[in-house]
């Protein structure tokens, strides 16, 4: 049940990345989309009764989580913001051009 | 805990269409905050501490950016002009629909949420500490028995900047 | 954004971004004792950077920071990473080999490469971060086309 409601959210933005039309709009729609994924695979990898997969002194855990899949989380998060800043910056140079963020508009335009 | 995690996924689901429903777009980005920062609780509480430092710093740095962008340019949203009966939505909507139909049976095909299947990582949890040294299992693996993957994805990161730094200078561009 | 802030403001943020800076690079530092490592580290370090840059406007920024030091401090990174990569290479065995001694765990001098890793990492994240914020902020209008 738990994975069908991160998979929710995975629709939400996919859905707003189609259907907006305000370009800003679809750069939070593609955050909300990379941020599902990560909340799934943290969910996959959880383990009842586990402990985080770094190792204290003195302290002996007796199972922990899984931790493949937050190594590969944690590079995805960063470049989610390269990507967003990448996005949000072609789209400051495109309302610089054509006065409007609105996606049909521009497509008249280049005409 | 899993009546947290319940807690949390909701108030994600009702962030993001409250962020994508509003007219001011100042207001959406906020609300796009509301989600990047219940992620972080949920990755607390999914026992994972390095994701958390790293979503919590690069959720605040997005929200600057994207408020830096409005800021420049304009506040409001265009107007949507929905028509109900256009064919896209109802796309959308229909394929929507149907991804989540499949998914709901091949997530009966995964295993149980709290029981995961480890065979991977029984290696790397035992034998980590004497293969490399490092006590944080989680460098281990992105450092050490995965380096390959982190040399790409630097190369992700170095390549998206050169985008933006290419698209927003100055020099060079003919008056 | 362009005049700055109070000078109430632009003390604080003096004061604060050297706590900043010691906080990230503790980070960068105890990647393979503690949570955190070379990402987590480079963006915090990135964020002390912002804030100076956010309370002194980027009228007088604009002398002090130049957009092309980001950029070679950058590539300067990406470079070393993958340097200390190849040294396995190199030396006749296989791509990624931990050459330095691995010594005892929980101190600070162990796990091989691992720290050195980390360390060009964080650079390289703290100065990308750094310069997207700094290309988005220092915008001047183009030619209008």
């Amino acid at each position: 049940m738990m994975y069908l409601l991160s998979l929710v959210l995975l629709i939400i933005g996919l859905y707003g990345v189609l259907v907006k039309r305000n370009l800003i709009k679809i750069a939070i729609a593609l955050s909300i989309t990379e941020y599902a994924i990560f909340l799934f695979f943290a969910l996959i990898g959880y383990k009842k009764g586990g402990a985080a997969p770094i190792l204290v002194e003195g302290v002996k855990a007796e199972s922990f989580v899984d931790p493949i899949p937050q190594a590969l989380v944690l590079t995805a998060i960063v470049i989610g913001l390269g990507t967003t800043a990448l996005l949000v910056s072609i789209a400051v140079r495109i309302y610089e051009k054509y006065g409007t963020f609105d996606i049909r508009e521009i497509s008249k335009l280049r005409k | 805990m899993v009546t947290q995690l319940y807690l949390l996924i909701g108030l994600m689901i009702l962030g993001s269409i409250i962020a994508l429903e509003l007219k001011d777009l100042l207001s959406a980005v906020i609300s796009l905050g509301i989600v990047g920062f219940s992620l972080t609780l949920a990755f607390l509480i999914l026992q994972a501490p390095d994701l958390a430092i790293v979503q919590i710093v690069v959720e605040t740095l997005s929200l600057v950016i994207l408020i830096a962008a409005i800021l420049k340019t304009t506040r409001e949203d265009t107007n949507q002009g929905l028509n109900v009966k256009e064919f896209s939505i109802w796309a959308a909507g229909i394929l929507c629909a149907l991804f989540l139909i499949f998914a709901n049976q091949s997530i009966g095909l995964m295993s149980p949420f709290g029981f995961p299947n480890t065979r991977m990582a029984q290696n790397y949890l035992t034998l980590g500490v004497e293969k490399t040294g490092a006590v944080n299992i989680v460098a281990a693996i992105i450092l050490d028995f995965r380096g390959y993957d982190t040399l790409g994805e630097a190369t992700v990161l170095f390549t998206s900047v050169m985008g933006v730094l290419a698209t927003l200078r100055l020099v060079g561009r003919k008056k | 954004m362009n005049r700055g802030m109070t000078i109430i403001v632009k003390t604080v943020a003096r004061l604060i971004s050297g706590l900043i800076f010691l906080f990230g690079f503790y980070i960068i530092c105890h990647g393979h004792l503690t949570p955190g490592g070379g990402f987590a580290g480079g963006v915090v370090v990135s964020g002390g950077f912002i804030l100076l840059f956010l309370a002194y406007g980027s009228e007088e920024a604009k002398n002090e920071i130049k957009i092309w030091r980001a950029s070679i401090c950058e590539s300067l990174g990406t470079f070393f990473f993958w340097l200390t990569a190849m040294i396995g290479l190199l030396g006749g065995s296989f791509f990624f080999l931990n050459i330095l001694p691995k010594g005892k765990p929980f101190h600070l001098l162990s796990a091989g490469i691992i720290p050195l890793c980390n360390l060009f990492i964080g650079i390289e994240v703290a100065a990308s971060v750094f310069g997207i914020f700094i290309a988005l902020s220092t915008l001047k209008r183009g030619d209008k086309s």
